[in-house]
């Protein structure tokens, strides 16, 4: 998912193969300043909750998200408000760290064991769930959701969900959506089984994410935008103005039913502030104004914050990257040697700086992250390539250039309209004119800067974006971003912001998907691979992975951070 | 200029009361008298040499323009930078010791980096560093060249169009006044700073054109355009205000008796007579317009980068009002100092040429 809030998304769990990924994978919570509070047993949920219940808590960021339509939104800013709003049959442990990859059941009562050779799951409906509107939540309403899906062409329907038997249908026809023999509901039984088409290792991750979470049968087949969809989490949105506020209350219909899946909230109300900037924020959070800053911290207050405010940051490292991607169906970066000549000419280190130093951010050049499963070191762009980055190479960057016959022409990159990103989007403009483009540089809100990327009407020919794991798995990375199926045109959702589509690479991720049921480690090694030829083709220019801070106020308490949803919010009190 | 005391001259009571137009013809249709065997600019002239306060004004503007001027050499021979390209990596020699220009901290948790400190001197990072790590004093210089520029240049284009509407709308009058006037009128019904605002966010994607007219998104043009257009009401107003009085003046009313094309009464009579009025606006609106020109920039819908102008510095410094200030600071001192000189050099022009003009900015 994408910084401006990519979600992490799934995590997942098969059990032993998922623990062995796990340990061989770097830890994922290391912490700098303040540790992450440890989860506690039910008898002290209890003594927290009556200890710690009540008041408000009041959340800032620089803008809204876009839509509040959780079959949608990808960014990490709404999914992790939605992890308290929404569920769906399956969900992540809200636990601190690595325990947040964890898959347990949420609306479903329990982990199913496959059936058919793994195409098959039984998942049994609990009962007595209700939406923040009063209605139960019933078979249909799950039948309908996984329908919905597909009829709102969410961004995740032809990557994640296109395995479910009568999908393929469905994404040629999505009004039309019936998922026959899919998705099917049993009266009687209280059951929900899901058909696929053939195995997939990853199927309960992305079935715990929020594009698939269960909403009302009667949901607007087309996009909410601001109007709130009811959920089953502990909390409501009461109104969503994208310019200005969104306002989240107790779900009076709300009993706790899995500690591990949806515990109880400890705040009355949250109060979720748009408009301030950076600056603000972070001067609102100080001043004990707001209790938490979505955005991070410009980099002239990290000192700052770093030194007279320690024990109110959280820095933990996160799989994910900043990159650029390139439009490859557009000049001058429909010409791989222009697309590799501002790879080479990129300084990754400089970037580092502009986020705010080695202590938040490490030089990448390639897709998969350090640590992530199908990860090997790998970097072609750079002086005396190799396995790590050290220098740009200039000169090899202006020789392809030239070679690429695409000097002199306009190049505009689009950024978010925050402090970072605008000082990332300075510097590619001043790198691009040094390599002989005439280049221009936009900054627009983040509230509309990720659908704007995304859309290929808006003919963006570069722009700077945030990527963060939906769930540790190297397809989340490289399938989900160059995947042909994640590129659709004219579109909204289409996450190949790049418009890559190469068959050679697109034929291998299949093969690795298929392998990864039977043979993960075979399959890593495959991916390993693609990672290579992608990072050769050069879609994207791959910038620096990010450590994530979180600034809060000192009121604030049981900070959690969950490597799958960062900031636990529903688990924080302020009183 | 209007009477003969505008213009220092003495008279007696028996003497005509307005004064004689620089550039009128001698045909006895310039208002006014002459006096003392010097023309009336001359008197003008010296009457602005004589006012100390304006003559400083003058003195710093020029100063500021020299320096502005010289951008290119302070950054070429002096300072060897090139402010418009980021040095993230760059380091600079301080007392024998190389420093990064940007510096991560070593305080606390080690967050954060900061950019070189003033250095004052001249040779390197005299003012200290933004956050790409470009020279802030040769970036102040190179900055005040655009903002001068547009400033002068919207001004240009703006008394030019006032000139042509309220010369037409006043002396014409009928249809044609009440068309341009109700023209006027919808510009002056939207805040300035609103309409400059909503012009530049739709043209600054795209461009602008129009016919033969074309404007490029980058191209300092379309701050200069938009900038000129929306303070035409301001400047047009007075100036139609001026005409209609000037149009029952004897010597047009003879003019016109005697049958002479309107063009030439307005070129040769009219025109003069509005002359000074114009010259008084100069400095106004291009203080007007260079702090115009600063919000635009600060809001990103001004001069786009890399380009930069007084306003982009500030919003460059923005994010490092905490650590280095002065990066916002230099720029704020700069367009305060500059609209200051201009507005003090304004008063004095007033005053030399036209001192019982009620003249302010929208009043007609």
């Amino acid at each position: 998912m994408t910084r401006n809030r990519r979600l992490f998304g799934g995590a997942l769990c098969a059990g032993a193969m998922f623990g062995a990924l796990w340990a061989t994978s770097p830890a994922f919570a290391e912490s700098l300043g303040q540790d992450s509070a440890t989860p506690a047993n039910l008898t002290q949920v209890a003594d927290m909750q009556a200890g710690h219940r009540g008041g408000t808590m009041r959340l800032v960021a620089r803008s809204a998200a876009g839509t509040i339509d959780p079959h949608i939104n990808y960014t990490l800013q709404f999914w992790q408000v939605y992890q308290m709003l929404y569920d769906g049959l399956l969900g992540f442990k809200k636990a601190a760290g690595e325990e947040g990859f964890i898959v347990v059941p949420n609306l479903a009562e329990a982990l199913p064991e496959p059936q058919n050779g793994g195409k098959t799951y039984v998942f049994k409906l609990r009962k007595g769930v209700k939406f923040w509107d009063g209605r139960d939540v019933t078979l249909a309403d799950v039948v309908a959701s996984y329908r919905r899906i597909f009829k709102v062409s969410g961004p995740t329907s032809g990557t994640f969900y296109n395995g479910i038997v009568g999908a393929d249908k469905c994404l040629k026809s999505p009004a039309d959506c019936t998922l026959e023999g899919g998705v099917i509901g049993d009266e009687a039984a209280g059951t929900i089984t899901i058909n696929l088409v053939s195995p997939d290792p990853e199927f309960f991750y992305k079935i715990s994410v929020p594009h698939a979470a269960i909403l009302p049968a009667d949901a607007p087949a087309t996009d909410s935008g601001t109007t709130a969809i009811p959920g089953t989490g502990p909390y409501m949105i009461e109104s969503y103005d994208p310019n200005s506020q969104l306002k989240m209350v107790r779900n009076p219909y709300f009993k706790v039913w899995s500690e591990d899946a949806q515990p109880d909230g400890y705040v009355d109300e949250i109060d979720y502030d748009f408009g301030l900037t950076d600056e603000a924020e972070v001067t609102a959070v100080q001043n004990g104004e707001a209790d938490w800053m979505f955005d991070q911290p410009p980099t002239d207050r990290l000192g700052e914050i770093g030194s007279k405010y320690q024990k109110q940051v959280y820095i933990n490292t996160l799989t994910a990257w900043w990159y650029a991607p390139m439009n490859t169906n557009l000049a001058p970066f429909d010409n791989v040697k222009a697309r590799q000549a501002v790879n080479y000419a990129i300084d990754r280190k400089a970037l580092v700086n502009l986020f705010g130093g080695p202590v938040l951010a490490s030089p990448v050049c390639q897709v998969l992250p350090p640590g992530f499963p199908g990860h090997v070191d790998y970097c072609p762009y750079t002086k005396n390539p190799g396995t790590k980055w050290t220098a740009p190479d200039i000169e090899k960057a202006k020789m392809l250039v030239k070679e690429s016959g695409t000097a002199g022409q306009k190049v505009t990159v689009i950024v978010e309209d925050t402090a970072v990103a605008r000082s990332i989007g300075v510097y590619l403009q001043s790198v691009l004119n040094e390599l002989g483009y005439d280049a221009a540089m936009k900054a627009i809100s983040p509230n509309i800067q990720f659908t704007y990327i995304q859309n290929t009407k808006n003919q963006v020919q570069m722009s700077v974006s945030q990527w963060y794991q939906d769930y540790p798995a190297a397809s989340n990375f490289l399938h989900v971003l160059f995947s042909c199926d994640s590129f659709t045109p004219g579109s909204d959702s289409s996450v190949n912001i790049s418009g890559f589509c190469n068959k050679g690479v697109e034929a291998k991720m299949k093969k690795a998907l298929k392998l990864g049921i039977t043979d993960q480690v075979a399959a890593d090694k495959l991916w390993a691979e693609i990672d290579k030829e992608v990072t050769d083709l050069a879609p994207i220019a791959p910038l620096f992975t990010p450590k994530h801070i979180d600034f809060v106020s000192q009121r604030l308490g049981n900070f959690i951070f969950n490597a799958q949803f960062y900031w636990v919010m529903s688990q924080a009190w302020v009183k | 200029m209007t009477d003969e005391s505008a213009v220092g001259e003495t008279s007696t009571k028996d003497e005509p009361k307005s004064s004689p137009q620089p550039g009128a013809s001698d045909s006895g249709r310039r208002e006014g008298v002459h006096g003392g065997g010097q023309g009336p600019w001359i008197t003008a002239i010296r009457k602005l040499r004589s006012d100390g306060a304006a003559m400083a004004a003058l003195s710093l503007l020029l100063v500021i323009t020299a320096l502005c001027a010289a951008a290119p050499f302070y950054a070429e021979r002096i300072a060897h930078t090139d402010p418009f390209r980021s040095s993230l990596e760059a380091e600079i020699v301080i007392d024998g010791r190389a420093v990064p220009v940007l510096e991560p901290s070593t305080v606390g948790l080690g967050l954060g980096v900061t950019p070189i400190g003033p250095t004052w001197d001249p040779r390197a990072y005299l003012l200290g560093a933004d956050n790409q790590g470009r020279d802030v004093a040769a970036r102040l210089l190179y900055g005040g060249r655009n903002s001068l520029l547009i400033a002068s240049a919207a001004t240009v284009l703006c008394l030019l169009l006032s000139a042509v509407v309220g010369l037409t709308s006043g002396f014409f009058g009928g249809v044609v006044d009440q068309i341009l006037s109700r023209l006027m009128d919808v510009l002056w019904s939207f805040p300035i700073y609103l309409l400059a605002i909503s012009l530049s966010i739709v043209l600054i994607s795209k461009g602008f054109e129009i016919g033969p007219i074309s404007i490029t998104s980058g191209s300092l043009w379309l701050p200069i355009f938009i900038i000129g257009i929306v303070y035409v009401p301001y400047v047009a107003r007075p100036i139609r205000g001026q005409v209609l009085s000037l149009k029952e003046s004897e010597f047009v009313l003879a003019a016109i008796g005697l049958g002479v094309p309107s063009h030439r009464i307005l070129l040769r009579d009219i025109l003069p007579n509005v002359t000074t009025t114009l010259i008084v606006f100069i400095p106004l609106m291009m203080a007007l317009n260079m702090l115009t020109e600063s919000a635009l920039s600060f809001l990103s819908i001004g001069v786009q980068p890399p380009d930069a102008s007084w306003g982009t510095i500030i919003q460059d410094g923005q994010t490092l009002l905490y650590t280095r200030p002065m990066v916002a600071l230099a720029p704020g001192i700069a367009i305060v100092l500059t609209v200051l000189g201009l507005n003090v050099l304004g008063d004095g022009l007033r005053d030399a040429l036209d001192p019982r003009s009620k003249l302010r900015i929208g009043q007609g």
